[in-house]
């Protein structure tokens, strides 16, 4: 299995790129290369930090790289801002456009009750009509670290709870995103890039 | 839901764990790998490395610890000691943890937090804060804000030696506005007592910044972690020697918090 893992220079691949190589996946990074993109067998965008960094994608010609790899039916995987990314945009950076997949726009968690970030293991509730998630049952905990969200829609695969509901994961066809950390999951993490890795491509 | 989180540590020095753990059937005891995989295996939510090596040369052996440590771990992983400047935290971070933890070199150049939050992103950022409560004040009559030991308490570096001239919920506060994505709060009146954790003051520091707060020090019985949780407000607490409070595993640390209602993530 071969996956292309975008590096957007936001924060640290280490931690993705030993969960692939774990199970098994052969990983090609690029930072601006799109070769690796038009020919990628499925793609995983990584990412922590803040929303204005996926600017660098637009920059270096990889947004309508993935738009294409998407439209031929590349299995995709965005990771955190990976995930948010897939939304129009994030109140993070309003003057920053994301990929718009998802016609919604992220927002923060409001401000109140409880900290924020998110931060820790909290518990999803899957979908079961998700390839992403086949195999994980309800209740199962992911870990994440974020301070905004998507909203729920009728794509969200799983849902999660922190003062309100939010899309803890997205799936329409073969474009996934994950708002928690799947590498850093545990064995529930693993079942879910595992799942990734083996959806035909 | 959100659970609270136990986090085992790890104090390393040349490449083995040098305490926290004295586990009889292990082994192994002194590999961090193999005791971090345990840990992990056994439901400590997180792994925190501390190395206490403080040599120069000693930072090669760590850089290679933390890569054979993060290996196989899919936990988040957080590793701290000696890191003083952006370049030490980036080397931390290649070599596979997902968190650093700075403290003294955060007292001495504050800006140091936004320059790694920058690169790493500040949930990468953990700001470990070595607390003791203030000793009243001689004019404590005449100022009674004076004598409250909580919000006079003293943040304290060199391994708790020498005082940093700073009040501990203060310098939270700004560790977080420079970017800190947590808190690692040791006291270190609480430290090595196993009375109980510094509930009081990991409540105030809790109360003060809408960052994560990590309590440390104190734990003796799992009673204590279910009290830091519930009137110290901490979102998470450091286990440095798990295994010294009458449980084998973070599994039955867990599942005895769990009885008394606190939410922990169980292993399956």
């Amino acid at each position: 299995m071969r996956v292309t893992v975008i590096d957007y220079k936001a924060g640290n691949l280490t931690s993705v790129l030993k969960a692939l190589h774990y199970l098994s996946a052969e990983t090609v990074i690029t930072d601006s290369d799109l070769a690796p993109i038009e020919q990628a067998e499925r793609i995983v965008l990584p990412g922590v930090g803040h929303f204005a960094a996926t600017q660098r994608l637009d920059d270096t010609g990889i947004t309508p790289a993935i738009r294409a790899a998407i439209a031929r039916g590349v299995p995709f995987l965005g990771i955190c801002v990976g995930m948010q990314w897939l939304y129009a945009g994030s109140t993070e950076a309003p003057d920053h456009a994301g990929l718009a997949h998802f016609a919604e726009s992220c927002t923060r968690f409001p401000e109140g009750a409880e900290k924020v970030p998110h931060v820790g293991w909290n518990s999803l509730a899957p979908k079961s009509s998700s390839r992403l998630l086949a195999g994980i049952t309800d209740g199962e905990y992911v870990y994440f670290t974020h301070s905004y969200k998507a909203p729920v829609t009728a794509d969200t695969a799983a849902a999660a709870q922190y003062m309100e509901p939010f899309a803890a994961a997205v799936e329409r066809g073969n474009v996934m995103g994950v708002q928690f950390h799947p590498e850093k999951s545990s064995e529930t993490g693993l079942k879910i890039l595992r799942n990734f890795l083996e959806l035909p491509c | 839901m959100l659970t609270r989180r136990i986090i085992a540590c790890l104090d390393v020095h040349a490449g083995r764990v040098v305490k926290g753990v004295q586990f009889v059937d292990l082994v192994d005891a002194g590999d961090p790998a193999a005791l971090a995989a345990r840990h992990a295996r056994e439901g400590a939510d997180e792994i925190v490395l501390l190395d206490i090596t403080a040599t120069h040369e000693g930072r090669q052996t760590l850089l290679d610890t933390v890569r054979r440590t993060a290996k196989e771990l899919f936990v988040p992983f957080t590793v701290g000691g000696g890191i003083r400047t952006a370049q030490d935290a980036e080397q931390v971070f290649i070599a596979g943890a997902d968190k650093i933890s700075i403290n003294s070199a955060a007292l001495a150049d504050p800006a140091l937090i936004g320059e790694i939050g920058k690169n790493f992103g500040s949930q990468a950022v953990v700001v470990a804060i070595d607390a003791r409560r203030a000793a009243i004040q001689l004019d404590a009559r005449r100022d009674p804000e004076a004598a409250d030991p909580i919000r006079n308490a003293q943040v304290y570096v060199q391994g708790g030696r020498r005082p940093a001239g700073r009040t501990v919920v203060e310098w939270a506060r700004e560790a977080e506005e420079r970017g800190a994505g947590e808190i690692l709060l040791t006291s270190m009146d609480s430290d090595g007592t196993r009375a109980g954790f510094d509930c009081e003051l990991t409540a105030a520091v809790s109360e003060a910044v809408r960052i994560p707060v990590i309590a440390s020090g104190g734990a003796g019985t799992v009673g204590h972690f279910a009290d830091v949780f519930t009137r110290g407000k901490a979102d998470a607490a450091l286990a440095a020697s798990i295994f010294h409070f009458g449980v084998s595993s973070a599994r039955s640390l867990k599942e005895e918090l769990a009885q008394s209602g606190i939410p922990v993530r169980l292993p399956c």
